[in-house]
């Protein structure tokens, strides 16, 4: 048996002992997604206990290093891992910005005691982090963000507004971008983490055609924030967001992989002629289920181009929108009914391909910095 | 998802090998304006055997490399991107497949490895892809059989050797069971050479009483269904692969337009119009690839879902590989449109190609079946 083989026997052992038959029922709402954080009220004690195993492993972020509370497993394992997880149909213990975003740029651009402090309450689900990136005036253009951080000596003193938070009413830190130095626009911008109890803080959400509101405006009024507070260098922010925005943009490219399984299997279309859309639809999920598993070992190798997950980020969110205007077409008139959970994914689905970056600014991207198109 | 070293090594030296002497110059436009019948070079062909590329799915034990659909498609992908007209795809890949395990793998695999023999595949009667609709009749007589009926679209099939040809011997048009391959000489049938679009050539045969001995079937009879199975997806995995290489090659032709051509006193290419549309299409080319590997690693593997997954990229290479040509003609404008031009080899070969083995239609449906709907 090799290492391998050997891992993926104990893991599946260890899954069958301590993972909750009801924590390996598909997902049905919200509700069912753990976020954690400081005021994150457990659905059951299942969802308690499950994160509480999995972040014991350090496997709510397998491939973090032990010493950060991490599982520190190889990327083979940590494929393992993920399909002896779907194998059973557990559900992902935590869902985490600070995972999917914060996590990869503190490990790349953070201290050590910044690590130390921040990466193992992400990894327990301790604190719920939120984004502060996009402005009323600073959406595809996030370079021209305004909120501002002045350097009062022994603090950052920031005035300013955010938009387009995720769960900004939900979280309990930020990390923010915000504008230290007006001579240059990309090298003028600093990457800040603070509390949301911090007083100045206040969020507004944002009701959204979806009926749900899961964006928020944020304020800041004379917020202040201690001065080690800022990860990478003063006004070499736009490196920490740019990195983080790939991790960004790769982890919405995953919605290109839906729910898993066959859109076709799953609506058994009646009518040919939808029959043949969707199964021209499965066809193209499927080809970009191979493409994200290629994506992925290419990544972690190094041998992907660094402005893929642009191209990773368009593709699988077009494909997320086409799979939810199918599912309506499937739905029919039941589909329809505001109460279902159709109309509402569909509806929200629309923001995939604008959120972390239109489809356009993907597009020129892939255009100026893979194709080397003039003037792009 | 990631090549290996000896992967790597094995695609540098198609790439440099096909750049130079598999180019359009040299073999496409060569062999097309001389009215060559083959409609390809026998020189090319034994060099591919001198490289050892003729054996890629010969095992070992025969002398050949005994690699798989992986290493098929690195080859293919780089045939595609040349438009090289070449024996490879159907005698290397898949009447080497339909042979193995048989006593004819004996008598032909020598020939394929030198790079002398060539082999076709004879399965279509109609004008859409239908192996299981296999009707030609083998009639037992004597100690052999007697055929009677037609085939069309059999690539290479007037210059091949010997014909790998699917035959009933029992059951009706829609079984699988019944179906017998069998190894027939080409110059027992009439076989009529006809040109295609793009300039290879497909043969419609015709079988009147043609007598065959029990020792030119394939395999056992009756029981042909899974060899030609295996064949078939291996030519689909490859075609595959080689459409990936037509979008490529078509692609990388018109984003070298797009930085160089000038209209309203500026680079095409800074026209955001066509940069998203290049773009677009970067992004399905990638993703066409990927498919093929994934089609290509399960079939190695012997993976209960490799009939999908091969399915599944025959269908995304072509939809991508349409794509890349129809806009590669149209971003080159008026040039785009000559037979001067390079750009409009790939709409054609992209069309042929498209359609072997089951075009876009028949592959979609394939994948709603296998997922049960």
């Amino acid at each position: 048996m090799s290492d391998l083989d050997a891992f993926r026997a104990e893991t599946r052992a260890w899954l069958e002992a301590n993972c909750p038959a009801e924590m390996r029922q598909p997902i049905r709402s919200e509700a069912d997604m753990c976020w954690g954080g400081r005021n994150w009220t457990f659905q059951s004690d299942a969802q308690k206990q499950w994160l509480e195993v999995m972040a014991e492993r350090g496997w709510t972020v397998p491939d973090w290093p032990k010493a950060y509370g991490g599982g520190g497993l190889t990327p083979e394992q940590a494929i393992v891992l993920k399909e002896e997880m779907a194998r059973i149909g557990a559900r992902q213990p935590l869902y985490s910005f600070g995972i999917s975003m914060l996590g990869p740029a503190l490990l790349k651009f953070g201290t050590e005691e910044q690590k130390r402090h921040y990466l193992p309450q992400i990894a327990r689900g301790e604190i719920r982090w939120c984004q502060g990136y996009s402005e009323p005036g600073a959406g595809s253009d996030l370079a021209g963000l305004q909120t501002k951080a002045e350097d009062k000596g022994d603090h950052w003193l920031v005035n300013g507004q955010k938009v387009w938070t995720s769960y900004a009413d939900k979280a309990d830190w930020i990390f923010c971008l915000t504008r230290t130095s007006t001579e240059s626009k990309q090298g003028g911008i600093s990457f800040l983490l603070f509390d949301m109890e911090t007083p100045g803080v206040s969020t507004k959400p944002i009701l959204l055609i979806s009926g749900n509101s899961p964006f928020c405006e944020t304020f800041f009024d004379d917020v202040k924030v201690p001065k080690d507070q800022v990860v990478g260098e003063v006004n070499r922010g736009w490196d920490v967001a740019k990195y983080l925005l790939g991790h960004e943009r790769e982890m919405i490219s995953g919605m290109g992989l839906g729910e898993g399984g066959s859109l076709g299997a799953a609506t058994k279309p009646s009518d040919p002629m939808l029959r043949a859309e969707i199964a021209a639809f499965d066809v193209d999920a499927l080809a970009f289920q191979a493409m994200s598993e290629r994506f992925t070992a290419m990544w972690k190798a190094g041998e992907a181009h660094p402005a893929s997950p642009s191209m990773m980020k368009y593709a699988g969110t077009e494909l997320n929108k086409r799979r939810n205007e199918l599912v309506m077409a499937a739905g029919g008139s039941d589909a329809l009914e505001w109460a279902a959970k159709q109309p509402r994914d569909w509806l929200r689905s629309k923001g995939n391909s604008i959120e972390g970056g239109t489809s356009e600014v993907q597009l020129n991207i892939v255009a100026k910095h893979i194709l080397r198109l003039p003037g792009a | 998802m990631l090549l290996t070293d000896d992967q790597k090594m094995l695609q540098e030296t198609a790439a440099s090998f096909l750049a130079d002497e598999g180019s359009i110059a040299k073999q496409l436009r060569h062999w097309r304006d001389t009215d060559c019948e083959d409609g390809f070079g026998h020189d090319l062909w034994k060099q591919f055997g001198e490289l050892g590329l003729t054996g890629i799915a010969i095992p070992e034990s025969y002398g050949g490399l005994g690699l798989g659909a992986a290493e098929a498609a690195l080859v293919l992908e780089e045939i595609g991107r040349n438009l090289t007209p070449s024996p490879f795809l159907m005698t290397a890949v898949v009447a080497a497949t339909a042979l193995e395990g048989t006593a004819h793998a004996e008598r032909w695999y020598p020939g394929i490895l030198s790079g002398e023999a060539v082999l076709a595949l004879a399965v279509e009667e109609s004008s859409r892809h239908a192996p299981e609709q296999t009707a030609l009749e083998a009639k037992r007589q004597g100690n052999g059989f007697l055929l009677n009926g037609h085939k069309q679209f059999a690539v290479h099939a007037a210059s091949a050797d010997m014909i790998v040809t699917a035959a009933r011997t029992s059951g009706s048009p829609g079984d699988s069971n019944g179906v017998t391959l069998f190894a027939v000489p080409r110059d027992v049938a009439e076989v009529e050479n006809v040109n295609l679009t793009d300039s290879s050539k497909a043969a419609r045969i015709t079988f009147k009483n043609v007598e065959l001995d029990a020792d030119a079937v394939i395999g056992e009879v009756d029981g042909g269904w899974a060899s030609l199975s295996r064949a078939l997806n291996a030519g689909r995995a490859g075609a595959a692969a080689e459409l990936v290489g037509v979008a490529s090659g078509a692609s990388a032709l018109t984003f070298d337009y797009l930085r160089t051509r000038k209209q309203f006193g500026k680079l095409i290419g800074e026209f955001q119009a066509l940069q998203h549309r290049a773009a677009h299409l970067y992004g399905e080319i990638e993703i066409a690839r990927a498919a093929v590997l994934k089609a290509a690693q399960m079939l190695d593997s012997g993976d209960e879902r490799a009939e999908l997954w091969v399915s599944v990229a025959k269908t995304k290479a072509a939809d991508v590989a349409s794509l890349a040509a129809r806009e590669g003609v149209q971003m080159h404008g008026g040039i785009g449109m000559t037979d001067e031009h390079d750009i409009g080899l790939y709409l054609k070969r992209e069309a042929v190609l498209g359609e072997l083995f089951g075009d876009i239609y028949y592959h979609r449906n394939r994948v709603a079946e296998l997922s049960g709907y």
